[in-house]
């Protein structure tokens, strides 16, 4: 097998994530030779441990570019996910009902509202209904007493995120992209007109590469240029038992897969490279999850786990090309499902050359250099 | 449904004869043996159907590893029987795929055991 | 949540969790004993605390060795909680438990996990049908009900709980249709160069030698090295079928007890993220250890088969020398009691494992038993993961158990990977081409063992 390892292609894409895999899945589809580097089984995934929203409502209201971005990524999501199935056979059981965000004080209900109709004002397009408790519960059968109202979009969605990131390895695949597993990037040289990315155990080249290592960017992204300052945010989410269809559409803090199962989150924490349990954080979401819906109380739990997000400082993505080592880039963010179908389709034609998407200006890492100081807490 | 048992007793304590149902059928079973013990006694074939396929599940481990043993026990879905005593008047049923949940049962989950 | 400080939690009422308890408490330690079932005794000396004299008798002498253990569990100060299943145990030793549906945490000084060992998976076709049980289930059953199947009972596998079984069995009256061994003539030809040091372990030997000498006296029909199991049956089983020799048989059951060894139950030590090994003669991970069994997680040890598959005798003496090493640890003796009171322990205990490296080459469980050969075999009997979806994963570039569960919801389901953990880690050794050790395990999460909802969030 080692023989017919490719060494050279047009892009190496490093990291095989959902930020990774969707780019790959991308450029391999528009023609490009697209070699993926990944890490081992053991790293830290964000894409194995994420909650598998699509979700838009209330995300960016102090960086509308953020607001659209997402927005377009939403829309361009039942095109990746019919392209997918036929593709790959893989089903990714998108459903995009829209979503509710609980509301568990009249001020918490007060302040959605009026974070909602700011973004509506200011976006237009931006559909969203208050509903009190009464509207709620026609909506939402089983919602607790102590669920005062909630918000609701219609542009809100959920995916199954283990079978999205199966579909975009198998979609890449079938587009002739090759991923390579266990392949730890030890530096990155810059040579003319081409990259060497060294690994423990070889040597790729390729005339552009794409860094997708999430909290590995940090490092690599300095290498050519770049600045990707981002840090772990763990987040921790608890998944039940299968059990009987309940709830048809997806929440902020709880959503039925659609195996069955219900999974229940999610918490933020900076804790460092830590993505163990805490016992005190999964009884806070279990006492969240059983406000929300009585019902669950008696549900089983199968598993819990915290898995790191990756985090910039102002909490929104980071997408550059190098300056000083043009043909290197660097994608990074924390919303790798819902983010996926614009990752798809319309990072590829810049990285082949193109003009940088006219949205994605806002997002280049220089704007941790200016001495500001951020918050990711919005 | 219990059928002619695949097991039967070889020695004989000095437990005694107690009353359980499964999927409302009377089961008489002795005293101190586990439910899964006392189910597959009685003649009890499969306990449950799996989620995904429905494809028929019954003990596999006895010691609490499988998970395959899963039964309702007084209207609480997906219990361990091979970890649970049996007890006099016991109303167990067979699991069939995913577990309800209390607002969906298809009858109104009684608590109390009956004395 | 309210944390009730103590010395040392003991986890596992088996003989290394007895044992460690016993001698912690006799050095005035204070310590609770966590273990999920009714009474003390673990898997081996399951229900003994119960059974009739009658039934220790049927069941033989070795399962009598439990009752002085059990008997000084009860006149020591330990205090022994039943019923109490662990769902998490963190690695700053807060260990929390569920009992009479109530979650309940102890902030430990120190833990000794004694988590014993399981069935190892028997992933062939048919393995999941009803009437398809453990040996181990099966003694279970006659251990704590005293009761046993009837109707054609093939048992088959290999190692020596399987012929233990098959003797138990004769003893209470129950007719055995066939014994089918899928150990081979090479397999004692392998085992053959540790057999002098193991005559030295000549009790065990013998042991050994007197249970197939019983089973052939009763004339139970004995297929040796038997290969391509396969169990028959649409919604229960009708036959097992297998090839001796190039030959096929097929032989007509209700009930199939399948047994190829146990392995170490490695949940507890896993999710710690403690550091783990394969060891090739036992084919299991076992988590890595210091002569006292400390784990590389601080204040947290390990003994009894959990640390690898010794017996009850071996557990029951590592679970001494554990106790001895976290009372040092805790400062209650001092270096040179802590050795002086060990060196006749370790004596036993080097005796006592002289018979393993002949057992675990004797009984080596035959490749194709461990990594179907078939793709259509179920390995993740919860999910319905088979063989060749795994071999699929791998091809699209899974380099590992865990996205192999991400690609496939492979040990997702309730028994948390239990069933397939190590089929798993295999099968993609042998299609990568890569040890086990390069493969790793699942990443373990808890809750170890289940708890609602409701009950986490009362906690």
């Amino acid at each position: 097998m080692t023989n017919t390892i490719p060494t050279s292609a047009d892009v190496i894409v490093v990291g095989g994530g959902l930020v990774g895999m969707a780019v790959a899945y991308g450029l391999a589809k528009a023609g490009t030779s697209t070699l993926v580097l990944d890490q081992g089984d053991d790293a830290f995934r964000a894409s194995r441990g994420n909650f598998g929203l699509v979700w838009v409502q209330g995300k960016g209201f102090d960086r509308l570019e953020y607001s659209r971005w997402t927005r377009l990524s939403a829309l361009a999501w039942p095109g990746l996910a019919e392209g997918l199935l036929r593709e790959t056979d893989v089903d990714v059981r998108l459903k995009q009902p829209g979503g509710f965000h609980m509301c568990f004080s009249d001020n918490e209900l007060a302040e959605r509202q009026s974070r909602l109709a700011g973004m509506q004002a200011k976006l237009g397009d931006y559909p969203f209904e208050m509903l009190d408790q009464a509207d709620l519960n026609a909506r939402l059968p089983g919602i607790g007493p102590k669920v005062v109202g909630a918000s609701y979009t219609p542009m809100d969605g959920h995916v199954n995120p283990l079978k999205l990131l199966r579909a975009l390895h198998a979609g890449s695949r079938y587009h002739g992209a090759t991923v390579l597993g266990r392949m730890s990037v030890e530096r990155i040289e810059f040579l003319p007109g081409e990259f060497a990315v060294v690994t423990s155990q070889r040597r790729f080249t390729a005339p552009r590469i794409v860094l997708a290592a999430g909290l590995g960017n940090r490092a690599l992204a300095e290498q050519v240029g770049l600045h990707a300052p981002v840090a772990p945010n763990r987040g921790q989410v608890l998944v039940s038992e299968r059990v009987q269809s309940f709830l048809d559409y997806p929440t902020i803090n709880v959503r039925q897969t659609d195996e069955g199962t219900v999974q229940l989150g999610d918490s933020m924490e900076e804790v460092g490279f830590n993505d163990l349990t805490t016992t005190d954080v999964l009884a806070k979401i279990a006492q969240r999850g059983v406000t929300t819906f009585p019902l669950l109380a008696g549900v089983r739990l199968v598993r819990a786990w915290g898995a790191l997000r990756v985090m910039s400082p102002d909490g929104y993505p980071i997408y550059q090309q190098s300056d000083s080592h043009p043909g290197a880039f660097v994608v990074t963010c924390h919303s790798g499902v819902t983010l996926a179908a614009a990752h798809a389709t319309r990072m590829a034609p810049w990285i082949r050359g193109g003009e940088r998407p006219e949205e994605l200006a806002v997002f280049a890492g220089e704007r941790f250099l200016t001495g500001e100081v951020f918050s990711h807490a919005h | 449904m219990p059928t002619d048992s695949l097991f039967r007793r070889v020695d004989v304590d000095g437990s005694r004869l107690i009353t359980v149902t499964f999927d409302d059928q009377p089961l008489q079973v002795p005293s101190g043996l586990t439910v899964a013990a006392a189910l597959l006694l009685a003649g009890v074939r499969y306990f449950r159907t799996s989620p995904v396929s429905g494809e028929a599940r019954a003990p596999y481990c006895m010691m609490g590893v499988c998970f395959e043993c899963l039964v309702e026990i007084n209207g609480v879905p997906s219990r361990q029987s091979c970890l649970i005593e049996v007890a006099d008047g016991m109303r167990i049923r067979s699991q069939q795929g995913a577990r309800d949940l209390p607002f969906t049962a298809s009858e109104p989950v009684v608590m109390e055991v009956q004395p | 949540m309210n944390l009730e400080p103590i010395d040392v939690v003991v986890i596992g009422a088996g003989p290394a969790g007895m044992a460690g308890a016993r001698t912690l408490a006799e050095l005035g330690i204070s310590v609770v004993l966590l273990d999920e079932q009714v009474a003390a005794g673990g898997q081996i000396y399951r229900g003994i605390a119960s059974a009739s004299p009658a039934r220790r008798e049927m069941l033989g002498t070795d399962y009598g060795d439990g009752v002085p253990l059990t008997d000084a569990l009860k006149g020591s100060t330990v205090r022994h909680e039943t019923g109490a299943s662990v769902w998490q145990v963190t690695r700053e030793r807060q260990v929390h438990y569920l009992k009479d549906g109530r979650v309940r945490s102890f902030a430990a000084k120190t833990v000794l996990l004694a988590t014993g060992a399981m069935e190892r998976p028997f992933p062939i076709p048919g393995w999941t049908l009803p009437g398809v049980m453990t040996a181990g289930a099966a003694q279970i059953l006659l251990k704590t009900a005293g009761i046993g199947p009837q109707g054609p009972v093939v048992l088959a596998g290999c190692g020596p709980l399987l012929y233990l079984l098959g003797w138990q069995y004769l003893r209470a009256g129950i007719e055995i249709s066939a014994l089918v061994d899928t150990s081979r003539r090479e397999d004692y030809w392998r085992a053959r160069g540790h057999l002098l040091k193991a005559l030295r372990a000549w009790p065990y030997l013998r042991k050994g030698i007197s249970l197939l000498r019983a089973l052939r006296k009763n004339e139970v029909p004995h297929y040796t090295g038997a290969e391509g199991l396969q169990i028959e049956g649409e919604a229960q089983v009708q036959a097992l079928s297998f090839v001796v020799d190039g030959q096929q048989h097929r032989l007509p059951a209700s009930t199939v007890l399948l047994h190829q060894g146990v392995v170490p139950n490695i949940q507890f030590t896993q999710a710690l993220r403690a550091q783990h090994r394969w060891d090739d003669a036992q084919l299991c991970f076992v988590p890595e250890t210091d002569h006292w069994g400390r784990l590389d997680v601080p204040f947290i040890s390990a003994a009894g088969d959990g640390t690898g598959i010794g017996g009850a005798q071996v557990a029951a003496l590592q679970g001494q020398l554990a106790a001895l090493g976290l009372a040092r640890d805790l400062g209650r003796i001092t270096p040179a009691q802590r050795d002086s009171r060990a060196a006749p322990l370790r004596d036993q205990l080097e005796k006592n494992l002289r018979i393993r490296p002949f057992l675990d080459a004797l009984y080596r469980p035959r490749d194709e038993n461990r990594i179907p050969p078939r793709d259509d075999v179920t390995i993740c009997r919860c999910e319905e993961v088979t063989a060749g979806d795994i071999r699929r994963f791998v091809e699209l570039g899974c380099s590992g158990p865990n996205q192999a569960k991400s690609f496939g919801r492979c040990g997702m389901g309730p028994c948390q990977g239990r069933m397939c953990g190590l089929t798993v880690t295999e099968i993609i050794a042998k299609t990568r081409g890569l040890s086990p050790d390069e493969v790793g395990y699942f990443r373990i999460r808890p809750p170890i063992k289940p708890i609602t909802l409701g009950e986490l969030a009362s906690g």
